[in-house]
């Protein structure tokens, strides 16, 4: 039966094929779904959200100790917060296989950079596998779990968005009933002291020998000859699904689902046959520089760009130097960028916070991150998870020492909070740092498309579990002062901010109020209008930032099919010109 | 059919282009195409623009297009279209629903709605236009704008020998469908 899927649905349904029976992960676009997908197996497989990349890596590392196949998965981005277990569980090696999904972002569709995760690969010493599409995504995962079993070592399997995001067709399989593997305590194996970090490296270095050996005879691997042909080409991941797109019959192709370490027998053997080879694969040359440095004369990154996801066209012109004419229109169009919802809690803070002078804001990874858009501007910097409140620390530090007076507010999330929030909220207070944390606390994580955390008071599985409220956190780790405020009552969040930039202990401020998205939060009932009459044209209501908001016909307008009447903008009006209705 | 149709469906974060690529694709795989779509998630749908490929035929490879390779472009709201019509084969077809979204430099008064786009849109390519809103409302429910336009889509495309209406109902909730059958039909009238 064939079935249509998406890649991270079909790496959930692989790793219900392959007998796992650990998972574990933190959401990030675009690897999100693989984990939502895996609550589909939960007879079988035990799945979670982790409050961070690092911890769902080592709840999986551990899960592969004891005996189970486990998978961690995460963005690009995550799996630097999760560097640091991985490079020492390739010196180890698995007991269960352990395959690390890494969903990378070429282009940046959702994405603070796109760095190309198959380096990981080499810098870490483990097996890489990279499917091109959702039959791939999930078959290859099964052999992926195959090679880390039999050679003792981590997968890396890499994805991207288009790869995620796609959706094509998939024929299932059946579960293969790994079971366990039996525990057994292995301390020369599993306690990385240095003693046994230098004997397991060494072993590692073997261990890549024996992969390369297996990479030139994998079933990943494959070569696929036409006839009255002088072009090769060598790629791996969508990029193949690109080239045979744009060349169909008219070259033979090797394309590669094995990666890391590379067949470079096969690959000399193919490059061999043809006048003319190319790698083409996105982002950055990985296969090309090791080819190149095995001697095999190919041409890649002078043809192919280095930056940004590739797609048919760019390739044909890349290579076959074809121009697809199109045609554009005459006509002014304006950008769209992305913005905060109507009746979004965070309007109200980074709406107050862009009326303070001699105020530095430092933003986070989520939703928050849109209240450094114009007309709010109301952010100063955008880093990693959890830098809203540690760059902010250093910013607070930096303008204390050398006698600037300038007050750090710093931003996070409630789920950005638990994932890497409090130790910078520590180290606020720890080192005195003359600076006001804010954790936007809207009961879900919200850019990601909801997911459960730490705070909302259920897991992944759909248990009803603790509700970690961050007020009590930031109280239990010295915080004298935790004003909570809803961020929409403007008047309150103004008083809380003034005092917060006042204060000389500790103080913390938690806006709560939920995400407008949330399914389960009763309708909203009343909807705020514009009086016309009354509308002066002073255009404040249209510094609140809110899609529902703008002029029509010379006065301002609220589209009613938008509002959710949080009435921010009722409250910045100044001439009663907006107005509630509905079921008070 | 040998040659992939590739269509190009944009509009912004919210007016419901995933249901109706769900239920094209759906109607596609029945009909025995090979079917590859491409749809884009996070940051992007927070009333930003927002695309979703679709291609099908009998053996599709990528899952996206480039510029200038669609056969048809369906946009849900009007400057969208401009601003993706690029991607439209010289000689493709855009579908384009009459509604203005005024994205937030327009309602902040920092730009303007462009006035011309319908204009400028007929004048290069073959253009189909239809108020896809008022027609919902006609119908009962501003909701059912999409599937108006999924309507159209299915007109333009010529794909008359699938049955859409047996495809509703498989992929829709069952208090929805009626209206939507409606919506539909409406849309394959304009």
């Amino acid at each position: 039966m064939k079935k249509l899927m998406s890649g991270n649905e079909a790496i959930a349904r692989g790793a219900y094929e392959a007998g796992v029976t650990v998972a574990a992960a933190y959401p990030g676009t675009p690897s999100t779904e693989i984990l939502e997908n895996m609550v589909d197996y939960k007879e079988h497989i035990y799945s979670e959200w982790a409050p961070n990349e690092k911890v769902a890596c080592e709840v999986a590392i551990g899960a592969s100790i004891a005996g189970s196949r486990s998978l961690a998965a995460m963005k690009h981005v995550g799996v630097n917060v999760a560097a640091d277990p991985i490079f020492t569980y390739t010196y180890l090696g698995v007991n269960g296989g352990f395959v690390l999904v890494t969903a990378d972002d070429p282009s940046m569709h959702s994405s603070q950079n796109e760095q190309d995760n198959r380096y990981y690969a080499k810098f870490a010493k483990m097996a890489l596998i990279e499917p091109s599409d959702s039959q791939e995504a999930k078959d290859f995962l099964k052999e992926a779990y195959k090679v880390s079993e039999q050679y003792d070592i981590p997968v890396l399997y890499r994805v991207t968005t288009r790869v995620c995001h796609s959706k094509s067709l998939v024929e299932l399989g059946e579960r293969e009933e790994f079971g366990f593997k039996p525990y057994v305590k292995r301390v020369d194996k599993f306690v990385a002291t240095p003693a046994n970090a230098k004997i397991a490296h060494g072993k590692l270095e073997a261990k890549l020998k024996a992969l390369e050996e297996y990479a030139n005879s994998s079933p990943l691997n494959t070569a696929e000859y036409n006839e009255n042909t002088n072009i090769g080409i060598i790629t791996a991941s969508v990029a193949y699904q690109y080239v045979k797109e744009v060349f169909g019959e008219k070259a033979s192709y090797l394309k590669l689902g094995f990666t890391y370490p590379l067949p470079m027998d096969m690959i000399r053997e193919f490059a061999s046959k043809f006048e003319t080879v190319y790698v083409v694969e996105e982002l950055e040359p990985f296969m090309e520089e090791q080819i190149k440095a095995a001697g095999i004369k190919v041409i890649g990154k002078e043809l192919i760009p280095n930056m940004y996801e590739l797609n048919p066209d760019i390739v044909a012109k890349a290579l076959l130097g074809i121009e697809t004419a199109t045609k554009t229109v005459d006509t002014d169009v304006v950008a769209r960028p992305p913005v905060l919802c109507p009746g979004c809690p965070h309007r109200g803070f980074f709406y107050t916070m862009s009326k303070k002078k001699n105020t530095v804001v430092a933003g986070d990874i989520g939703c928050y991150t849109l209240g450094g858009t114009e007309p709010l501007n109301a952010l100063d910097s955008v880093i990693c998870m959890g830098a809203g409140f540690s760059a902010a620390m250093g910013m607070a530090k930096s303008f204390e020492v050398t006698g600037r007076d300038t007050k750090v507010f710093g931003v996070v999330g409630d789920s950005t909070f638990f994932h890497s929030g409090i130790t910078g909220a520590i180290d606020i207070v720890y080192n005195k740092g003359k600076m006001v944390p804010v954790v936007l606390d809207n009961s879900i994580t919200g850019m990601t498309g909801h997911q459960e955390n730490p705070g909302t008071g259920k897991t992944l599985m759909g248990e009803d579990t603790i509700s970690l409220d961050p007020v009590d956190v930031l109280k239990a780790i010295g915080y004298k002062t935790v004003a909570v405020v809803d961020p929409c009552d403007l008047t309150a969040m103004n008083n809380v901010v003034d005092e917060a930039m006042n204060a000389t202990e500790p103080y913390a401020i938690v806006t709560k109020r939920p995400c407008v998205l949330i399914k389960t939060l009763p309708p909203f009932k009343t909807k705020c209008e514009v009086v016309s009459d009354k509308c002066k044209k002073c255009k404040m209501c249209l510094k609140v930032g809110c899609p529902a908001i703008s002029f029509k016909n010379g006065v301002s307008h609220i589209d009613q099919s938008m509002c959710v009447g949080c009435d921010v903008c009722m409250q910045v009006c100044k001439f009663d010109a907006i107005v509630k209705v509905g079921e008070q | 059919m040998k040659e992939t149709k590739n269509i190009l469906l944009v509009g912004v974060g919210g007016q419901g282009i995933i249901l109706v690529s769900k239920v094209l694709i759906a109607g596609l795989m029945k009909a025995g195409y090979d079917v590859k779509m491409s749809e884009v998630h996070g940051m992007a749908q927070r009333g930003g623009s927002v695309t979703t490929q679709v291609r099908f035929g009998e053996k599709v490879y990528s899952s996206i297009i480039g510029k200038g390779q669609a056969d048809l472009l369906v946009s849900f709201e009007k400057m969208e279209a401009a601003r993706w019509i690029e991607y439209l084969k010289p000689e493709g077809t855009v579908v384009v629903n009459n509604y203005e979204i005024p994205s937030m430099p327009i309602a902040t008064m920092k730009a303007e709605y462009p006035q011309n786009v319908l204009e400028a849109l007929a004048k290069e390519f073959k253009t189909v236009t239809l108020d896809a809103g008022q027609a919902a409302i006609e119908i009962g429910n501003i909701r059912t704008q999409n599937i108006v336009l999924f309507g159209a889509l299915v007109k333009a495309l010529g794909l008359n020998d699938i049955d859409w209406v047996e495809i509703l109902k498989e992929n829709l909730p069952a208090k929805m469908v009626d209206i939507n059958i409606k919506a539909f039909q409406k849309g394959m009238e304009l």
